[in-house]
Parts: structure tokens; C-alpha cells; sequence
């Protein structure tokens, strides 16, 4: 199966420019909810910066600090395991579940089981897990990918949502309601809950000195699910790391701020040691994480504690939507992040920006995310992942832009073209001309008329 | 070599040198002039419903009423025999419509709670309960998650949890639904102490 590259997903993405509008506009809703969370603090630059700090030295200590987690949680009683990749990960989480012959799954929210694509994996073993977080379970039940990593369902509209559930919960057709179709999840759902005998979630931070966990939801599914089964798997990249329980004061303040303009999410829960009777699990997951930790110019990515205020912010993001970045972490962040796991697969996103900078504006940890993407792309290019076409292209503007005389004489073609055979440059062909008209080409260069006038 | 050795070998080679840790000057951090009215107002912002005067009242109200309607309750503010309530399963909880508890500490910045596993008697407890009445001391009060953690202690039991507001969702058009998985409604009083 050939993957789209971002432009042409993009591109059947604002073929409806109603819904485009729709979604940049809902998305931009959000960012300036982030605004109003934010500007209520004054310290909030402070903030970004202990959080930057904080990270930056966790990340040069890091093995020190995973070895100093793993030791506290054993000690807590807590089972942790190690996976070098996706493959390893999924093995491991098999494994508890067949060793314990489960067959009832829930999981709540967690981009890094998407990232390893745990649950087809599960499926081809004919487990079934179901996603609890209600924008997961809806393209879950669509049999679609999350579109992006806080809102999973943000491509979708209440029509799209009322059919999914009429056609899998015998929901009333036609009702739009927000209010009846998430009642009528959480009225199915609950059964689920109840009957589970395995939770998985993620972690969104692991604390070194204590080894416990921090789980954080809005909807208190991660909550209902665990606490309801015998067996809890919580899954972690190496780099949910932070040093002391006294830091999630920092860290907590600016995650859901900077997400939903929420202060805090409704449940931020604690997990330290598994209830008596209760088997915990936590998966410590690599995948290509100390690889990038390598990489001087991009290791700061690692930083990132998954808000998605990037994306939000993006104006590539919003008007072109999750799907177009064929990854599980979709928008700026993840157009730094993926070329690490994947740089042929993946070398197109850290073109799908415009270098505006308000990713790394946003960023409560103070990733340079607009830098990165501008180094990734002369990383892609030394690589030789480039089409064929743009490597071309820039050669051939390299070599015009270097010969003033050559430059001189290509700008006065191209005006003279412009003024005298304009349909030669407004045509389809011409990417430029596109959803756009061209500029009016002037009679001479300002070079010219600066020698007449000086 | 096992996964282990191979991931700590691979952070220990690619680290960058080390860098120092920030030096946190709480006194930099949000302090608000009245703490109840700040952190009232974001119990409300969160979807929740907070009480203050006469506060001692309204909460013997509301359990009465409760108790009138002869919903499943369950009261740990009076009665929190720990061993009964710990074991019970999922299932047993399912009709819980009610629960009383009492939090440690409230936080004005954006109206958490914080409730550890004692308080709540069974992990489950505060999210399976269709409707949650949090009583807090207005003297456990905060400015902000700063000070917070340092007055919990999060290692002190097995589990804790900051609860702001009741369970919700924007998950459909952002449209804002209260009451997602866990708990459809909150109430929180203010109360000095309720043994008085």
C-alpha cells in the first residue's frame, strides 16, 4: 500500500473548502482558548522555562534517571519491562495477556501504543482491545486513525459521529446531540468497564525518585478502566521522564493550559503502587528514542510532553488536517519526530510548514520546532530523499541566483512573458497559479529603476 | 545483550553533557488575595458546584435529600470502614449513585483536589459514583500546584488523584459534555470540620 505524501492527502483534504474552513476555525477555537488559559498567569514564561530546563537536564541523565525509576517502582511493587522497538513492546503486552488468558480489554488514550501499532497487532492474534477515550473509540469504531493526539475525532462532525454510532450503538438516527451521543457512549462503555480484565494506558509522566506515574484524562476513562481490572499496563517512551514529584507542579500547570486551555484536566491520577491483589505493569518503550537523543540538532523533541499546542497553532495543520501526516503524531511535532523513525518514509513532512514559527511560540517546553524542521530538511536532502523534480528546481534557482548577469536576463524573460503571454504562466502546470492569481509583472527591475532615480 | 542493557547503553552513549537542573523560586509563582473566592469560582468554571456559607447545612441537606430518594450511597465522611469498602469489585459499584468524601487539600489556581486512596476507600470510588460531594477544609486551601506537592505527601498511599470538576468531553465538535466516563456531576463543600 503506497502512502500519500502530506501535499497530495492535503489536497483531497480541502477539496471541501466548507469543512476546511470548519476545522481551521475549530482548531483555532482551541489555540485561543490556550491564550486565554495562559495569559492568566503571569509567570508563565518562567514556567516554560524551568519546564525546558528541567527536560534538558533530565535528557543528559537519563539513564541514570530510568534506572533510578525502575529500581523504585520494582521496589513498589510495580512490574516494569523493557522494549527496544514497536515489535518488542507488542511482544511484552502479548505476552501478560495471554500468560493471564484475558480476553476483555480496555485502553484509554495512548499515542504510543498507536505509534507501535499495538492494536492490529493484538487483532491478528484475534485479541480484541477496546479504546475508551470517546474521539478514539468513535474512529475506532470508524476504523480510522486518530487525527490527532488530544483531539482524536477532530476530523469528524456530530453528523459523522451520529451515523458511527447508529450503525454500531442502534443509536437514534438523526440525533446530533453531543450531549445524547456521548451519554449514549458512556451508557455502553460502562458495561465494558465493569467487565474488563485488563486495562492498558499510557503514562504521561514517570517520576524518578518515587517511581510512580502520572496518568492524566478529562473523561476519567483510564480511571474506570483500571481500577475496575485485575491486571493494569501502563506503556511509556523512555523520555516521559521527570526527576521529582515536586516538578509535575510545573509540568502539570502548563499541560492542559496549553492543550484545551483547561488549568488542569479533570483527573490527574497517581499511580504508585497496584492495589492488593491488583498486577501493574509498566512498558519502558525505545523505538528509535535514544537514537534521536544522538542527534544534537533534533534530541530536543524529546522534550515533548504530547499537548499539541503545535498542531493547534499550525496554519499547515489545521487547513490540512491529521490524516495527511500518515503518522500517529501528526502536525509540527510530528513532522520533527518521524523523519528519526522513519526519514525516507517520512521525508516530506518537515516540508509541510511554512517556517512561521508559532509552533515553537506555543511550545510549553520551548522545542525550537521550526528550527528542527528546517534542519531535518537539509538532512532529507543530503540523504538524497527529495523528489526528483524540487532537487531540479533548486539546482537550477542555486545556479540562476548566483550569476547577477543570468539573474539580470532571466528577470526580464520571465517579465516579459508575464506581460505578453501571461496564459503561458497561468496554466495548470504552474503549482504557483494554483488557488492563486499571479503578480503583476512590473515594467522594469527595482535595480534598473534605482539606477534611473538615484 | 537484553533490551534493557541495550536502551540504558544506547541513553548513555548519546546523551548530551550534563546540564543543571533550574532553581525553582516559588515565591515567582501565582498568589491570589482570597483564596476561597478564587478557588470557588474555578470549581464552577470546571462544571462543578461550590458551596461556602452555610455550607455545613447545605451538605446535611443534600445527604438527606439523597438518602430520601433511597439511592445507593455511600457516606465516608461518617463512616469509612476501609476493609468493607476496599474489596468491593466493579460490579458492586456499578449502582453507586452518591459518594461523600473528604479531600486533603484544594488548590485555588484551578480548583483540584487532591484525595489519596484513604480518603476514597477504593480506588474506584470517586469515578464509578454517578454523582461526587467532595468536603473540603477551607484551611486545606492553596494558591497553586507548587504548593501543593508540597504539602501532599503523593507516596503515602498507592494512589491518589487531583480531581477538578466532573467528568467531561469536547470530544464530539469540541462541544463541551459533562459527565464523559466517570462522575456526572460535582459538589464540593467548604467546611472547617465536620466532626464540629
Amino acid at each position: 500500500m503506497s502512502v500519500k505524501q502530506h501535499a497530495e492527502a492535503a489536497q483531497e483534504f480541502i477539496r471541501d473548502e466548507a469543512r476546511t474552513d470548519w476545522h481551521d476555525e475549530t482548531l483555532w477555537f482551541v489555540r485561543h482558548k490556550r491564550d486565554k488559559a495562559v495569559n492568566t498567569l503571569p509567570e508563565w514564561e518562567i514556567l516554560r522555562d524551568w519546564a525546558s530546563r528541567i527536560k534538558n537536564h533530565t535528557l543528559s541523565n537519563l539513564d541514570h534517571y530510568l534506572r533510578s525509576f525502575e529500581e523504585k517502582a520494582a521496589s513498589n511493587g510495580i512490574i516494569i519491562h523493557w522494549a527496544s522497538d514497536a515489535e518488542d513492546h507488542n511482544r511484552i503486552v502479548h505476552k501478560i495477556i495471554a500468560d493471564n488468558k484475558i480476553e476483555r480489554i480496555v485502553k484509554s488514550k495512548s499515542m504510543l501504543t498507536e505509534e507501535c501499532h499495538l492494536n492490529e497487532y493484538l487483532q491478528n492474534k484475534g485479541i480484541q482491545i477496546l479504546d475508551t477515550d470517546l474521539g478514539e473509540y468513535i474512529v475506532q469504531l470508524r476504523k480510522e486513525s486518530p487525527s490527532h493526539i488530544v483531539l482524536p475525532a477532530i476530523h469528524l462532525k456530530r453528523q459523522d459521529v451520529s451515523e458511527t454510532f447508529h450503525e454500531h450503538l442502534n443509536t437514534e438516527k438523526g440525533n446530533y446531540d453531543p450531549q445524547y451521543l456521548a451519554g449514549s457512549a458512556r451508557h455502553h462503555l460502562r458495561e465494558r468497564f465493569i467487565e474488563s480484565d485488563l486495562a492498558i494506558t499510557g503514562v504521561n509522566f514517570a517520576i524518578a525518585e518515587s517511581g510512580s506515574f502520572v496518568v492524566c484524562t478529562n473523561e476519567g476513562n483510564a480511571d474506570m478502566g483500571v481500577h475496575s481490572a485485575g491486571i493494569h499496563i501502563a506503556c511509556m517512551g523512555i523520555e516521559k521522564l521527570i526527576p521529582k514529584t515536586e516538578h509535575l507542579g510545573i509540568f502539570l500547570r502548563l499541560l492542559a493550559r496549553s492543550a484545551t486551555g483547561q488549568p488542569i484536566t479533570t483527573y490527574s491520577s497517581h499511580f504508585h503502587k497496584p492495589r492488593p491483589g491488583q498486577q501493574m505493569h509498566v512498558v519502558i518503550v525505545d523505538n528509535g528514542r535514544s537514537r534521536q537523543l544522538g542527534r544534537a540538532d533534533f534530541r530536543n523533541s524529546l522534550k515533548c510532553i504530547r499537548c499539541a499546542a503545535c498542531f493547534n497553532t499550525c496554519p499547515v495543520y489545521r487547513r490540512s488536517g491529521g490524516h495527511s501526516y500518515h503518522s500517529t503524531v501528526a502536525g509540527p511535532i510530528g513532522s520533527i519526530l518521524n523523519p528519526n523513525l522513519d526519514m525516507k518514509a517520512n521525508s516530506d513532512l518537515p516540508f509541510a510548514s511554512t517556517l512561521c514559527g508559532s509552533c515553537s511560540n506555543v511550545c510549553p517546553v520551548k522545542i525550537d520546532i521550526h528550527d528542527q524542521l528546517w534542519k531535518w530538511r537539509q538532512v532529507i536532502v543530503a540523504n538524497g530523499y527529495v523528489d526528483k523534480g524540487k532537487k531540479a528546481g533548486m539546482q537550477g534557482m542555486a545556479w540562476v541566483l548566483s550569476n547577477p548577469q543570468i539573474y539580470r536576463l532571466s528577470g526580464k524573460i520571465g517579465r516579459w512573458i508575464m506581460r505578453t503571454f501571461p496564459f503561458m504562466l497561468n496554466n495548470s502546470l504552474n503549482v504557483w497559479y494554483k488557488q492563486r492569481e499571479m503578480p503583476r509583472a512590473p515594467e522594469k527591475s527595482f535595480r534598473d529603476w534605482f539606477k534611473e532615480n538615484k | 545483550m537484553s533490551a534493557r542493557e541495550t536502551i540504558l547503553k544506547a541513553v548513555a552513549m548519546n546523551k548530551p553533557e550534563l546540564n543543571d537542573l533550574p532553581d525553582i523560586d516559588l515565591s515567582l509563582t501565582i498568589q491570589y488575595p482570597d483564596l476561597i473566592q478564587q478557588f470557588t469560582g474555578m470549581v464552577e468554571a470546571a462544571g462543578g458546584k461550590a458551596y461556602y456559607e452555610n455550607s455545613r447545612q447545605d451538605l446535611l441537606n443534600d445527604i438527606a435529600e439523597v438518602k430520601a430518594e433511597g439511592k445507593f450511597m455511600i457516606n465516608l465522611l461518617e463512616d469509612s470502614n476501609d476493609n468493607e469498602w476496599a474489596n468491593l469489585k466493579a460490579s458492586e459499584l456499578e449502582a453507586l449513585d452518591t459518594c461523600y468524601l473528604q479531600a486533603e487539600l484544594g488548590v485555588a489556581e484551578n480548583g483540584a483536589m487532591w484525595i489519596s486512596e484513604k480518603q476514597m476507600a477504593n480506588r474506584l470510588m470517586p469515578f464509578i459514583c454517578q454523582h461526587l460531594v467532595i468536603v473540603l477544609n477551607p484551611g486545606d486551601l492553596v494558591n497553586n500546584m507548587h504548593e501543593a506537592y508540597r504539602q501532599i505527601d503523593a507516596t503515602a498511599n498507592g494512589f491518589g488523584v487531583f480531581i477538578a470538576g466532573p467528568s467531561k468531553t469536547a470530544d464530539i465538535e469540541q462541544n463541551l459534555v459533562i459527565g464523559a466516563h466517570g462522575a456526572r456531576s460535582l459538589r464540593v463543600y467548604l467546611i472547617d470540620s465536620v466532626d464540629s
